[in-house]
């Protein structure tokens, strides 16, 4: 069993679970805990007192993560990876500013628990560029005066990116319905589909 | 958001036998209602029972049949090439609803499963029975606008977010569930459920049961299909209505029909009576408008939401148009 960061072994910390629950459970132990001690289950499992393992690539860097079962990944991309370029708006998946990529498919940070990624392999906005040299969505973005506060922008080039490769970037409507999940406050739209288009057309790659 | 046990098993009995075990643990799949609801405070479970790797994730054609893992995603049933051949209402229904974010991570399971709701079970300073059982509806004498017409009762008035759930219904799928007890199947029609005096409830399953699969049985309805989902913004919104036509036509002849509708009801709203009526007859807008007010019997508006009264039978004769090729 791999050790947490903190470096105490998963394995010791069940133990004195198991063998520590019956005298403190009444005080403060949730009885599912107390269950799952005594049940000795082998599954993947942890409660209020156990962080649970997480095994995550973020931007080509593996990453050998120790989170609460309740952290989103979009906290833990911003709270415990300090990768402040993912936004949050409105925290329930109905703005798209959390966007990123999972497995390569745009979804929601914010509606995914963290433990649920294990072994994916997570994109952000700071993984889309080389070096200094900027994704072409990016340089899009840029050229055509895609945003205003900037605030969706993250999301939306994560979304962006995502949807060129869905095949869903036909004509302005298609990219206006495939875009419809990020929502951009300063309505910078019109902007956005023309930078979409243009790297859709190779005029940026 | 409250701690919980977090189990990931990874055998579907292994899963069924952890959610057996206390009274408030809940399956998660892609979490896209479950996760939002427990951060809301509306629910609060103690153990989630994270059914990601269970081997539920195949489309399957089996004779007769087309099978739907429960764990295959909103996007994978979408842009499947076979189900957008043979099965294109129901790629189009799932493409009307929620955003291309959010289809990536929603499965098939989770979709029948998303909270039958209003914006009074979301607020917790007001009365809803779905929420609180007893405590009384808020939006009967309150906003609403998005409520049902159909089917509805003096303790609950919300409606079935879904529109997959309206394409599945006009296509009699069949829902199977693995459970404490056998496994059994439903058929799509009696899965969700009206709320008569336990709006609490919004499916037929059983405490602890797994939805497995989704099975569509083959049909001829592969051209003359539309969904027509009506809705305050062009994309990425609730249907205010919604109209699944599924026809056969030969020779101009309407050879087999199913008609279903969203946002009407506390379930997909299957319109038999207008099936029947629409059986036989040939295409043409005069027996269309007849089947838009067929359809209609016995629908009762609230305060705000009057106008469904006629945006429904309109929506449900422009989908049979535009499905049948009759020019608007
Ligand atoms: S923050 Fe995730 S969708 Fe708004
Ligand atoms: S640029 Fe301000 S919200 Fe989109």
């Amino acid at each position: 069993m791999p050790p947490d960061s903190d470096g105490v072994p998963n394995k010791t910390r069940r133990d004195f679970l198991k063998k520590s629950s019956f005298l403190t459970a009444a005080a403060f132990v949730p009885v599912t805990v107390v269950n799952a001690a005594v049940n000795q289950w082998d599954e993947k499992l942890a409660s209020v007192f156990e962080k649970t393992s997480l095994h995550l690539e973020v931007n080509g860097l593996a990453l050998n993560l120790s989170v609460e079962p309740r952290t989103t990944l979009l906290d833990l991309l911003r709270e415990q990876l300090n990768l402040t370029g993912t936004k949050k708006g409105c925290d329930r998946g109905q703005c798209g500013a959390c966007t990123v990529h999972a497995d390569g498919m745009r979804i929601n940070s914010c509606l995914s628990l963290a433990v649920t990624n294990e072994g994916k392999k997570i994109t952000t906005i700071e993984g889309l560029s080389k070096g200094q040299e900027l994704h072409p969505m990016q340089e899009a973005f840029i050229k055509h005066d895609g945003f205003q506060c900037g605030y969706c922008t993250p999301g939306q080039i994560m979304s962006a990116v995502a949807l060129i490769k869905e095949g869903h970037a036909g004509s302005e409507m298609e990219i206006r319905e495939y875009m419809s999940g990020n929502i951009c406050r300063c309505g910078a739209y019109p902007n956005i589909v023309n930078a979409i288009q243009e790297v859709k057309t190779g005029g940026l790659s | 958001m409250n701690q919980f046990q977090y189990v990931r098993p990874a055998e579907t009995s292994g899963a069924i036998k952890s959610i057996a075990l206390d009274t408030n643990a809940h399956f998660l799949a892609g979490g896209t209602n479950l996760i939002d609801l427990m951060k809301m405070g509306i629910i609060a479970p103690e153990r989630l029972v994270d059914i990601n790797n269970l081997p539920l994730k195949t489309i399957e054609n089996i004779p007769g049949h087309l099978r739907i893992g429960t764990l295959v995603t909103n996007t994978q049933v979408a842009e499947n090439q076979f189900i957008k051949e043979n099965f294109p209402l129901l790629s189009m229904a799932i493409n009307a609803g929620a955003s291309p974010q959010l289809r990536n991570m929603a499965t098939t399971g989770g979709n029948l499963l998303q909270r039958t709701r209003c914006p009074y079970f979301f607020d917790t300073t007001m009365p809803c029975n779905k929420r609180v059982p007893g405590s009384g509806c808020g939006a009967l004498e309150g906003y609403n606008r998005m409520h049902a017409i159909f089917g509805a009762s003096d303790k609950c008035i919300a409606v079935n977010p879904s529109d997959m759930n309206v394409a599945l219904t006009a296509l009699n799928a069949l829902v199977h569930v693995s459970g404490p007890k056998a496994a059994r199947t439903i058929p799509f029609a009696d899965f969700h459920r009206l709320p008569g005096d336990h709006p609490e409830l919004d499916t037929t399953l059983q405490k602890g049961e797994l939805i497995t699969s989704v099975d569509i049985p083959t049909v001829p309805f592969t051209k003359n299909v539309y969904y027509l989902k009506v809705r305050d913004r062009s994309s990425y919104a609730f249907a205010l209505v919604s109209a699944a036509v599924a026809l056969n036509i030969e020779n101009n002849t309407i050879q087999d029909v199913r008609l279903a509708m969203g946002g009407v009801a506390h379930k997909p709203w299957r319109l038999i009576a207008t099936e029947t009526f629409l059986k036989g007859k040939t295409v043409s807008e005069e027996t269309f408008k007849q089947a838009a007010q067929i359809a209609m019997e016995g629908a009762k508006a609230y305060e705000h939401n009057k106008f469904k009264l006629k945006l429904a039978p309109n929506a449900l004769l422009q989908a049979l148009k535009t499905a049948s090729g009759l020019k608007a």
